[in-house]
């Protein structure tokens, strides 16, 4: 094992002890103080049909009629037992809910991350090597035009093109409707994930190209460059050979750094494309004022975002070696 | 064979930096340049490689036995040591400039011949210190094979010491054959390795003096510049 990881994992997870507990608060404090009655929203058109002492029966078998200090308190010895508690939206166990919708989200989400830095750096690097020519005008253009657009509005265009206009792609849901699970052919799982990942990878595509284009050309101009091509290395040998390293290795970083942007993206094409993932869970416990599973959730993106930021301190030790020596 | 620099001219839109350069270098002979900072030597350095900036004119003749160079054929090694890839081991570094000339390299033996242990091979740039990093630099310039060495102040930073140690090897690179044109700030250093050393003040070539007309009090060189050149430094060294 490398030297410098035992104790980058250890500061970590320090880091990660302390982190935790805070987020739990705040997210309980924010979640208590949201304008949003959970019974009502529960209840929703059916007033008339529900009256005032069920509506109380129902917040006291959600535990509502308490002070908000003992229901966090009440949560924290759940969690203490490995127990979310229950989602008021879903009627479900929290770890039941995220266990089965995590899967769906990840392979969006991981998709798009993989696809988004293979795209963004080889656009990155073609662009640095050209700099100046016509592929890194055209390849500039498009990363701005791509960071300008929001993801919404790109899969409304998405959908508008692909799959009403031309019929090539499905506009929604990660199987047909109305088909069993079992049904379901390969082919047909990944024909339903090309517009979202695509949304999703749009998205992080931008920042990524710029980035690599700007390292690739700061190692170009950099006097370690300068002595290769003194001795006959071409732009494109030094681009794709040790420019790489200098190139992509910022680039992975940043991405993964970037995981929570991502994650969070998700949220929107999952709502966009009625993806059976985290996010959309997240806007109905949003919307229901789901404690317990937003929670769930709040928590688990944080561990994700944790977990791209470690990684993300990784890929930089490892491309950077200089990085590896504590400063 | 020899290799002759003839009334060589650079200049840049801002105006000439250099005008009438003008020396021969034999195989197995050591040459120095030298002259204040700015005086052009690091130009001579780029003009032979053919790493002039693009926005630079360049006139005059440089010939290998009368045929003008072409390039990769004389190897430089670069004054600046962040010319090493902070990334890459110096192995690795080494061959990438072997690879460049399509030629075969033995790393240990390349980090032998300039006095640094295999161990070397596995380190980062950050890890070595300014005299390693010199000699690895000049591993590199040999690693491209060529015949024709041009060491752009290969002492600068470096102690007395390790400054020696340098100079010797490109003395050693020369006795075993090759051509090597030494450009220092260090003129005694210079006066222990080369046959005869090139005086360059802003961008114009004072003199060419055979290295033992730099002694005492330097009467024996011809030009004023050159001799107050060298009684400078000859002060500097017996400062306490």
């Amino acid at each position: 094992m490398k030297a410098w990881l035992p104790p980058l994992l250890t500061d970590r997870l320090i880091r990660l002890a302390w982190l935790l507990p805070l987020a739990a608060v705040g997210l309980f404090t924010l979640i208590s103080l949201a304008p949003i009655d959970p019974v009502q929203a529960y209840v929703g058109g059916r007033t008339s049909q529900i009256g005032p002492e069920q509506r109380d029966a129902i917040a006291a078998a959600w535990g509502l009629d308490r002070p908000a200090p003992e229901r966090f308190a009440s949560w924290l010895g759940q969690l203490t037992r490995g127990n979310l508690g229950e989602s008021i939206t879903f009627n479900a166990p929290v770890l039941q809910v995220i266990a089965a919708r995590l899967p769906a989200s990840l392979a969006l989400v991981g998709l798009a991350f993989a696809l988004s830095f293979v795209l963004g750096t080889a656009l990155g690097l073609v662009a640095g090597a050209t700099r100046g020519g016509w592929p890194d005008r055209v390849i500039r253009t498009l990363a701005v035009v791509l960071a300008a657009s929001p993801g919404f509005w790109v899969a409304i265009l998405l959908v508008a093109v692909f799959a009403i206009g031309l019929g090539w792609l499905p506009a929604c849901c990660a199987t047909p409707p109305g088909q069993l699970a079992t049904e379901v052919t390969l082919a047909e799982r990944w024909r339903h994930m090309v517009l979202p990942v695509a949304t999703l990878s749009v998205v992080g595509i931008a920042p990524l190209v710029l980035h690599t284009r700007q390292s690739l050309v700061a190692f170009l101009d950099s006097p370690a460059a300068r002595h290769l091509s003194t001795h006959g290395a071409t732009p494109l040998r030094l681009a794709f050979g040790p420019g790489l390293r200098h190139a992509a290795g910022v680039a992975l970083t940043l991405h993964l750094a970037g995981a929570g942007e991502l994650f969070g993206g998700s949220i929107l094409a999952e709502a966009v494309f009625a993806w059976p993932g985290l996010g959309q869970a997240t806007v109905r416990a949003a919307t229901g004022a789901d404690a317990p599973l937003l929670m769930g959730i709040g928590l688990a993106t944080l561990l994700f975002v944790f977990m791209g930021n470690l990684l993300a301190d990784i890929a930089a030790r490892l491309a950077d070696p200089r990085l590896r020596t504590p400063a | 064979m020899t290799l002759r620099i003839e009334n060589l001219a650079v200049s840049f839109p801002t105006g000439p930096v250099l005008e009438g350069v003008s020396l021969s270098l034999d195989c197995g002979e050591v040459v120095g340049l030298t002259g204040t900072s700015g005086a052009g030597k690091s130009i001579v350095a780029e003009a032979l490689v053919g790493a002039l900036p693009p926005d630079a004119t360049r006139t005059g003749r440089i010939t290998i036995a009368d045929v003008p160079v072409g390039p990769r054929t004389v190897a430089l090694v670069p004054q600046r040591l962040d010319a090493l890839d902070p990334l890459a081991t110096v192995g690795s570094q080494i061959q990438r400039f072997a690879q460049l000339a399509d030629r075969p390299i033995d790393v240990p033996g390349a980090l032998a011949s300039v006095g640094l242990p295999s161990q070397t091979a596995r380190l980062y740039p950050h890890e070595l210190s300014g005299g390693m990093a010199r000699r690895v630099l000049l591993a590199t310039a040999l690693a491209t094979g060529a015949d024709w060495i041009v060491a752009d102040e290969p002492t600068v930073g470096l102690d007395t010491a390790a400054a020696t140690r340098v100079l010797s090897l490109l003395a050693d690179l020369a006795a075993a054959g090759r051509g090597v044109i030494v450009i220092s700030h260090d003129v005694p250093g210079l006066v222990g390795i080369a046959s005869r050393i090139v005086i360059l003040r802003q961008g114009r070539q004072v003199e060419t003096a055979l290295a033992e007309a730099f002694s005492g009090a330097g009467t024996a060189l011809r030009d004023a510049f050159s001799r107050a050149l060298w009684n400078a430094q000859l002060a500097s060294d017996t400062q306490c």
